[in-house]
């Protein structure tokens, strides 16, 4: 539990020094800073048992502490690059470091969660904090509309996972993850019946289809700060949480999920591949190219086992590495005080910005899962735990829409470096953000060397 | 021996591509182009110093090298035998060749496409040395990414379409194959394919597993009816394109017919041979008649090679010696054969800005040089006695008789419109009269392009009157080869 309160006393305290300090946006941004590299290190000094508080309704555990270090990584990448972003569009508000440490102090919970009550309050906690965050830039009226749309999509799904919960408390006579895993099974109707819309809330919360009509609006209204910090984060915890919840409270009723997970996968990845291709805003198509990533990442959770699990993980590990590369990206091409987000404003950058061009590249082929790149191998693992248990139907579609992906994927490489250049992109001086872009290429390229330096670390975090 | 050869030669390109990155040479080039030559005359002369050191009188794999890779379940396992030591040296052979001529045809971006070239390298020359499938897999499909680069960057008008259209069409027929090789892992709980020769792939699975190798494989290849991406890749892509395309890129699905298709699945391979060969031979009728008809030179010799290609498939699947002899032969001579023609046509294209047939006409009057070795090229292309494209073809014929009769007639029909095309082409382009005015300003070959030609055509000359280096090479593996095969027959 020391990570939790370390986090909210600090949220506290620097939420006094931005309330009495005037123009703090830079000592609480650093601070923030500091404060995710305290936490890391404090989940990382803990030792790896398994505790559990509150009357099990809290657990801290490897595969707890597997997703909260990478939240507050890539957290911490997500902000850095984007800070020059934050600044050049005055969106430098003391409060915005703030909100963000404090949907990370709700995915904290979530992924902690034992009991429906926390894992509940843990959500809402984050969820309150991004819709403030989507609409942050409150002048811009599109900012404005994708915070709301989101408002009322989410407030709407979180109302069905409400409905959901307190359906399994009545048939399971329980709030904790454990007895209700005892009490279920299928022969419990109404407990199947709670399950669907737990299901339901939390594949929008993750916005896989059918549940995904906000994404694509939000990603694109929201400044593209946000836009990177909703494309990793939340989906981060939004899996893990899924992934609790079928391996815990769920893992006897596994043939009645099962159809509905392979339902939603299939439908992600298609949608992912096919709305993506005629898209022509850079935000909008990472936006459905994350819905078709959600769903190779659900094709390893559909499998039902731990090693389908372990591969989503994986999976959603490198996926989290490429986005935070390609938003970074984003935060290079600035023209007259100007981000670009247009793909079209890309085109020919391969001869004027050489190192840009190449890192798009990589990036770009390695979402689109061909080797010897990261996302090759994420994809890889996920097919091979489908594949073990025979779902070759899943795996087959799976694959033709990576195809099918590959093409919007290598649509915008033909505007990098097969068209002639329009736009001359200024030098920008965030070096963070080349940092970060820097870092993601490289573990990208050199992932061939080690890759099951990812599989040794998520094969340690199902020991219950 | 410990020094671990194969990597060396495998990574050699790729490092001394990242120091070509790092030189500072902006409008010259001269210091990445020396250091590509240099690096890849250095890795042609290793992969002659690995084929002359193996010993040949053994079908095991040599040089084997073996390192935990994936959880200790997959390895990264190299190795060689005489089958795929012939395709590295003919891959480390090319890429120089590909090296020089883009001095002469390559303007922009010099760095850059050297720097795609040697990477190229590196997966191709991985792709024969991999003995487990995942890496096999691996280096088959990165190749996608500097060729699809290589064509879109500096390929002709329509080079996006042709770029896309490769890169899907190859996409699509891997992906089945890479489910074949995850369900190929399930069954045998390996992916190193020295165990999988020994462990029997039950019957049941044999079939379909063998199909989704051909999906990827026949894209490759091409084989009748995928060949189309082709001769789309082909007319737009540069001259170095083009000559690693068709002297390797294609050799790499024969290869896996050899190394993958038979040993693995025996029972499959002796099942669908009359899809091979009814494909195989409307490859070679088909194409060679649409070649016939062709006014552009590049898509003229595309479609040869779909044809050619025709020949390799049908030999490989009589599974008789003579026929996996010839067809091993035959793609080492496609490789060099259609090597050279794709650089003659890459010369008059440097000089008149124009691949059709009609604009030439009467070359060997103002530059006889070329005009001679062209010539020869074009006689090794229909399979003259005397030249490498002859032994090829005759094996795979002498094969084909032992199987089927009409198969064999219908191939050996193909060879004379084989003959057809490539006659008349010369005829046209050589020969015959000059109305192209241009034509008489045009400059015979320079020193580079006799250095590229002369060697090319002295190898097939010479593999054509003297094959036994090569056939020594793969004899005893390809006898274990079809030993194998039909032990496995027999059992079941």
């Amino acid at each position: 539990m020391f990570p939790e309160i370390f986090l909210s006393l600090s949220i506290f305290f620097i939420l006094m020094v931005g309330v009495f300090i005037k123009k703090s946006f830079n000592l609480i941004f650093n601070l923030t800073s500091l404060i995710i590299i305290v936490t890391i290190s404090i989940i990382l000094t803990n030792s790896n048992n398994v505790e559990r508080i509150f009357l099990d309704s809290f657990i801290r555990d490897p595969f707890s502490n597997y997703f909260k270090i990478l939240i507050l990584l890539s957290t911490l990448f997500v902000l850095n690059s984007s800070k020059n972003f934050i600044i050049d569009n005055k969106l430098d508000k003391f409060e915005y470091p703030i909100i963000i440490l404090l949907s990370i102090l709700g995915m904290f919970f979530m992924v902690s969660s034992n009991d429906l009550i926390l894992f509940y309050l843990g959500l809402e906690l984050q969820s309150l904090s991004l819709y403030i965050l989507a609409s942050i830039d409150r002048d811009n009226l599109r900012s404005t509309e994708s915070g709301v749309k989101y408002f009322v999509l989410s407030a709407l799904s979180s109302g069905l996972l409400l409905y959901g919960c307190s359906l399994l408390y009545g048939f399971t006579g329980s709030t904790n993850f454990e007895l209700i895993a005892d009490q279920l099974n299928k022969e419990n109707t109404g407990a199947v019946f709670a399950m669907v819309f737990i299901l339901v809330g939390l594949a929008f919360k993750i916005s896989a289809v059918p549940f995904h009509m906000w994404t694509p609006d939000v990603y694109e209204g929201a400044p593209t700060s946000i836009t990177s910090y909703f494309a990793v984060v939340p989906k981060v915890a939004g899996l893990a949480l899924l992934i609790k919840f079928m391996f815990v409270p769920f893992s006897n009723i596994l043939l009645e999920w099962q159809t509905i997970m392979i339902f939603i996968s299939i439908a992600s990845m298609i949608l992912g591949a096919v709305a993506a291709m005629i898209q022509k805003n850079f935000k909008r198509l990472l936006a459905y190219s994350s819905i078709g990533h959600i769903g190779y990442a659900l094709a390893g959770v559909a499998t039902g086992a731990i090693s389908g699990y372990q591969s989503a993980i994986v999976y959603i590990s490198i996926y989290v590495i490429m986005n935070i590369g390609a938003f970074s990206c984003l935060y290079l091409l600035k023209k007259d005080g100007q981000y670009k987000e247009n793909i079209s404003d890309l085109s020919g950058i391969s001869k004027k910005h050489p190192l840009i061009a190449i890192s798009l590249l990589i990036i770009l082929f390695s979402l689109a899962g061909v080797p010897p790149l990261g996302g090759f191998f994420a994809k890889f693992y996920v097919f091979v735990a489908v594949l073990e248990k025979e779902m070759y139907a899943l795996a087959i579609i799976g694959l033709i829409t990576t195809v099918m992906s590959a093409f919007y994927y290598l649509k915008i490489i033909k505007t990098i470096y097969f068209d002639d250049s329009i736009v001359t992109f200024e030098p920008t001086k965030n070096r963070t953000a080349k940092f970060s872009v820097i870092a993601s290429c490289t573990i990208l390229i050199t992932f061939f060397l080690y890759p099951s330096i990812l599989n040794n670390l998520v094969n340690t975090l199902f020991v219950s | 021996m410990n020094f671990p050869i194969l990597s060396t030669l495998i990574f050699l390109p790729l490092v001394s591509s990242f120091f070509i990155f790092l030189s500072k040479d902006k409008t010259t080039n001269v210091s990445s182009i020396s250091i590509s030559l240099f690096s890849s005359v250095a890795t042609f002369f290793l992969s002659l110093f690995l084929w002359y050191s193996l010993d040949i009188n053994t079908s095991e794999f040599q040089f084997v090298e073996e390192k935990s890779w994936i959880n200790n379940y997959i390895k990264f396992k190299l190795g060689v035998d005489g089958i795929s030591i012939l395709f590295i040296v003919l891959t480390t052979f090319i890429t120089p060749i590909c090296i020089i001529s883009c001095v002469n045809s390559v303007k922009v971006r010099v760095k850059e496409f050297l720097i795609a070239i040697l990477i190229l390298e590196t997966f191709m020359i991985g792709v024969f040395c991999s003995l487990d499938l995942v890496i096999f897999y691996l280096f088959f499909e990165a190749g996608l990414i500097p060729m699809f680069l290589i064509i879109g960057v500096w390929g002709g008008p329509r080079r996006v379409y042709s770029a896309f259209k490769f890169f899907l069409f190859t996409l699509l027929g891997s992906v089945l194959m890479l489910v074949a090789i995850i369900v190929i892992y399930w069954i045998t709980g390996t992916t190193d394919i020295t165990q999988i020769y020994e462990i029997q792939i039950p019957k049941e699975y044999q079939n379909i597993l063998w199909l989704a190798f051909l999906s990827s494989f026949a894209v490759k290849m091409p084989m009748w009816p995928v060949h189309t991406w082709l001769p789309d890749a082909h007319v737009e892509a540069p001259t170095a394109g083009s000559v690693i395309l068709a002297a390797i890129l294609l050799k790499m699905a024969g290869y896996g017919f050899l190394r993958f298709s038979i040993p693995m699945f025996p029972i499959a391979s002796e099942y669908f041979t009359p899809l091979i060969y009814t494909l195989s031979i409307i490859a070679i009728i088909y194409t060679s008649l649409v070649a016939l008809m062709q006014d552009d030179m590049k898509k003229l010799i595309a479609y040869s090679s779909v044809a050619h290609m025709g020949y390799v498939t049908l030999g490989i699947f009589t599974l008789t010696k003579q026929g996996i002899e010839g067809s091993i032969y035959q793609m080492i001579s496609h490789g060099l054969i259609s090597a050279a023609l794709f650089l003659c046509v890459g010369v008059v294209y440097d000089r008149l800005h124009s691949r059709m047939i009609s604009t030439y006409g009467g070359l060997v009057n103002y530059i006889p040089k070329y005009s001679f070795l062209f010539l020869i090229f074009a006689l090794a292309a229909l399979g003259l006695p005397g030249t490498s494209g002859f032994l090829g073809e005759f094996l795979v014929l002498a094969g084909t008789f032992q199987k089927s009769f009409l198969a064999a007639m219908l191939a050996t029909f193909g060879v004379i419109l084989g003959a057809a095309y490539m006659l008349w082409l010369t005829k046209r382009v050589i020969f015959g009269v000059t109305n192209n005015s241009e034509i008489k300003k045009i400059n015979d070959i320079n020193k580079s392009e006799v250095v590229m030609l002369v060697t090319l055509a002295f190898f097939i000359l010479f593999f054509g009157f003297y094959p036994l280096p090569l056939m020594e090479t793969f004899n005893v593996s390809v006898n274990s080869l079809i030993n194998n095969y039909e032990t496995a027959l027999i059992t079941n």
